[in-house]
């Protein structure tokens, strides 16, 4: 099962259109959570909103997402080592207040198991060789927790006001 | 869970991505006791006993929803007494740690780590409001003053 996941904050039209163009040829079960997007996908079982539970019992079943390049949807798919393939939302596009996914995209595309789309051509692209992009065993998932030196640096400073 | 920890922290975040890294930062949380807020319902809470709050999700572009959301984080401090507040933002965040400053809480703002070449708006914001003041981009901290970096949720 394939998952998408484009949050629920803004649409992503250029997204789910690509994907669902794919998914009608795939031969495989696409499901995503398309937030306020106005493209009717045909292909995809697309839910405007998922509860928190029941994205992550989809998450778990997934063997790869499709996402924006948002944090969310990278961290917690990298921590259940699910392959991801990323597309930034753009600003003018109104897809986002600004473009910082750009940036993140820039940042994360050498991060094992994540693949970056920077248009709907190159999406289209990596669709077509999902099967290689699919092989979770290429990559280890990212630990559960922030590093400890962080969290504990942290907590002395909420109990105690130290740096 | 035992007894719950006498230190209570308020700890902030809108869903999505600022939840998530929020909730990897659960270990720093693990000896008090915590009350988590977020923007939509059904979310669990990484450590601790008590149910995740819920409030509006408001932002610039949605002042009354902001207002909303700061109605109720009042009214949850009011009744919480956190001694510090956390948020990983956005907008709710800002809003949570100047109602901190006011109530005498010790407040951090942890930037999101989406905000790789500029701080965000709410970030520069909270800037006044917050004891503590992290990006998570060494690079950021660099060019900003009062900006630190203590590392990354990834």
């Amino acid at each position: 099962m394939i998952l998408v996941a484009v949050g629920t904050q803004f649409p992503f039209d250029r997204l789910v259109e690509t994907v669902d163009r794919w998914a009608a040829t795939c031969g495989t079960n696409v499901v995503g959570q398309i937030g306020p997007s106005t493209y009717k996908p045909a292909h995809i079982k697309a839910h405007n909103f998922l509860p928190p539970k029941e994205f992550e019992s989809l998450l778990k079943q997934a063997d790869l997402v499709i996402a924006h390049c948002g944090m969310g949807s990278i961290l917690s798919a990298l921590s259940l080592g699910k392959p991801i393939i990323v597309m930034p939302r753009s600003a003018s596009k109104g897809e986002h207040r600004n473009d910082h996914q750009f940036a993140t995209a820039q940042r994360l595309s050498r991060q094992p198991g994540v693949t970056v789309a920077w248009d709907e051509a190159e999406m289209s692209r990596c669709l077509e060789r999902i099967s290689a992009l699919q092989d979770s065993s290429s990559f280890s998932p990212i630990p559960p927790k922030a590093p400890r030196e962080l969290t504990d640096r942290l907590r002395t400073f909420l109990w105690e006001g130290r740096r | 869970m035992g007894r719950r920890s006498r230190h209570r922290i308020l700890a902030v975040a809108s869903a999505g991505g600022h939840w998530v890294q929020l909730a990897r930062l659960s270990e720093a949380f693990e000896d008090s006791d915590t009350l988590y807020v977020t923007t939509v319902a059904g979310q669990t809470a990484p450590t601790g006993d008590r149910a995740v709050a819920k409030i509006s999700d408001g932002s610039r572009n949605e002042p009354l929803r902001l207002l909303a959301a700061g109605l109720q984080l009042g009214l949850l401090m009011l009744r919480f007494r956190p001694h510090a507040v956390i948020t990983t933002g956005a907008a709710p965040g800002y809003v949570a740690l100047r109602l901190g400053k006011l109530l005498g809480c010790r407040t951090v703002w942890l930037d999101s780590i989406a905000n790789a070449e500029e701080l965000s708006m709410s970030a520069r914001l909270a800037h006044r409001y917050a004891d503590l003041w992290l990006t998570q981009w060494e690079n950021l901290s660099g060019k900003t003053p009062g900006l630190d970096y203590w590392g990354q949720v990834l």
